[in-house]
């Protein structure tokens, strides 16, 4: 690999969000331990593709590049990752570089995931603590189970899951597995857990928790590690209970 | 309180594929079964089902409405998938799709089986004994159309038992739904041999 002096991209391009998308090469020179985004920068720089003409900077979404904000995500040789933490030395020439197809595409490599942002809404991924008065500190969390509700908490919206997701997709509804899990972290937590039943019912929404298939990819591909499956099995069995409290339940089945 | 609607249709959707189309699917293929110990057992067996008191009442309460209404809802559910084994080929994204298949040739099957024995049995032009099942099997071109869809049929039962447990919230760990996966195989492996060696028995004779 030392010996290599250039890096060949091939990138799906898109100019609009309405424009048909096409494919561009380019050849950039080979510096060591380059990840996707300095060769994006590379491209920037000088944006003259492989066939030596010049074109407009390849567009594409960054933030942290250490692989805790999640902007960067991309479609890189077939597998949906973040662009920072995927090391040219260790993907297979040429890179494929696509926009992630769950989502819409903005420009070139960005894309819009307020599809999420909405989801998060919808099952209330929050912590209400404002009030008209001091409501004093909340109950104490114990540390063994926030060591474990720290797991759940790296998610970062990355989108990663739901491109893997068979059921997410625009013939579907499906909230997709980063919200379900969400929903189990916020419920998990001491105050929190004071309005679970309204995050479990933005679950059984329509387009909620009852899309998954059990198709299990979200937890293969997870960049964080985050037992996404155990977190919808989980949920699953909290909102068939309170589906059960809902119907046969008191009046008090908050 | 935004709509529910979809939430409750899948649960029931996924209970009604076990109970009761889950239990009826082996119990027809136990009843059937009797076919191996000769054919006077085959037909004291299906002639008590057939004589059970309301049975029609009981077919279309325990069989004929939860079949349509998970048969419906399926189809819909096979057209809402984006398959994509190819990008992500791990087993259970296998299994995903493998069960939206067998889905549709379960459905293609039992249509076509419940038109050639039930509804002709009830319009009067066929006898429910051996000698129908025989008659139909001993073609091999049927043979392999019942082969293939009574497997399909144990598949996706076999399969959807085991997502099942996970729709119901039985098995959450990954060490659980592993054990559950080697459960379904044996359910799987155990219910397919009773239907196929049946078939075997009303195409062969052996």
């Amino acid at each position: 690999m030392a010996e290599q002096s250039t890096v060949t991209f091939i990138i799906t391009r898109q100019d609009g969000p309405d424009s048909a998308p096409y494919e561009e090469t380019f050849e950039i020179p080979y510096r060591t331990n380059m990840n996707v985004i300095s060769g994006l920068m590379e491209i920037r720089s000088n944006p003259v593709n492989a066939k030596g003409e010049k074109t407009t900077p390849v567009m594409w979404d960054m933030n942290c590049l250490e692989e805790v904000c999640g902007a960067c995500s991309m479609v890189i040789n077939g597998t949906a990752r973040q662009s920072c933490a995927a090391l040219v030395d260790q993907l297979e020439q040429p890179i494929r570089l696509e926009p992630m197809s769950t989502f819409p595409v903005v420009r070139d490599l960005i894309i819009d995931r307020e599809r999420m942002f909405d989801a998060l809404k919808q099952i209330k991924a929050w912590i209400p603590i404002d009030g008209t008065h001091d409501l004093g500190p909340g109950p104490r969390m114990p540390e063994k189970k926030r060591q474990w509700a720290y797991e759940l908490s790296k998610c970062m919206t990355c989108g990663v899951c739901l491109e893997a997701c068979p059921n997410v997709n625009d013939k579907s509804n499906f909230i997709g597995p980063a919200a379900l899990s969400q929903a189990r972290l916020f419920n998990a937590h001491p105050t929190g857990e004071m309005n679970a039943s309204d995050r479990l019912s933005g679950l059984m929404e329509d387009g909620g928790i009852d899309g998954c298939g059990n198709s299990q990819n979200c937890v293969q591909v997870c960049p964080k590690g985050i037992p996404l499956t155990t977190s919808i099995a989980a949920m699953n069995r909290a909102t068939n209970i309170q589906a059960f409290k809902n119907f046969f339940g008191s009046d008090n089945a908050y | 309180m935004a709509e529910q609607r979809e939430f409750f249709y899948r649960r029931l959707h996924s209970f009604l594929g076990i109970v009761p189309i889950g239990i009826f699917l082996v119990q027809h293929l136990v009843v059937n079964h009797f076919a191996v110990y000769g054919e006077e057992s085959f037909n004291q067996a299906a002639g008590f089902m057939a004589g059970l008191p309301f049975v029609l009442l009981l077919e279309i309460v325990v069989i004929y409405l939860p079949i349509l209404f998970h048969a419906v809802l399926g189809v819909y559910i096979v057209f809402t998938a984006k398959n994509n084994v190819s990008r992500y080929g791990f087993f259970r994204n296998w299994m995903f799709k493998i069960q939206r298949y067998t889905g549709i040739i379960t459905l293609i099957f039992l249509v076509w089986h419940v038109f050639e024995t039930r509804v002709q049995i009830g319009l009067g032009n066929a006898e429910l004994d051996y000698s129908l099942m025989e008659g139909i099997l001993t073609n091999p071109f049927m043979f392999w159309f019942y082969l293939i869809g009574v497997v399909s049929a144990v598949f996706h039962f076999a399969n959807g038992l085991w997502s099942f447990l996970v729709t119901w919230g039985i098995t959450q760990s990954p060490k659980s739904q592993q054990i559950s996966t080697y459960a379904c195989i044996v359910v799987f492996l155990v219910v397919s041999y009773l239907g196929v060696r049946t078939l075997l028995t009303f195409a062969y004779g052996i």
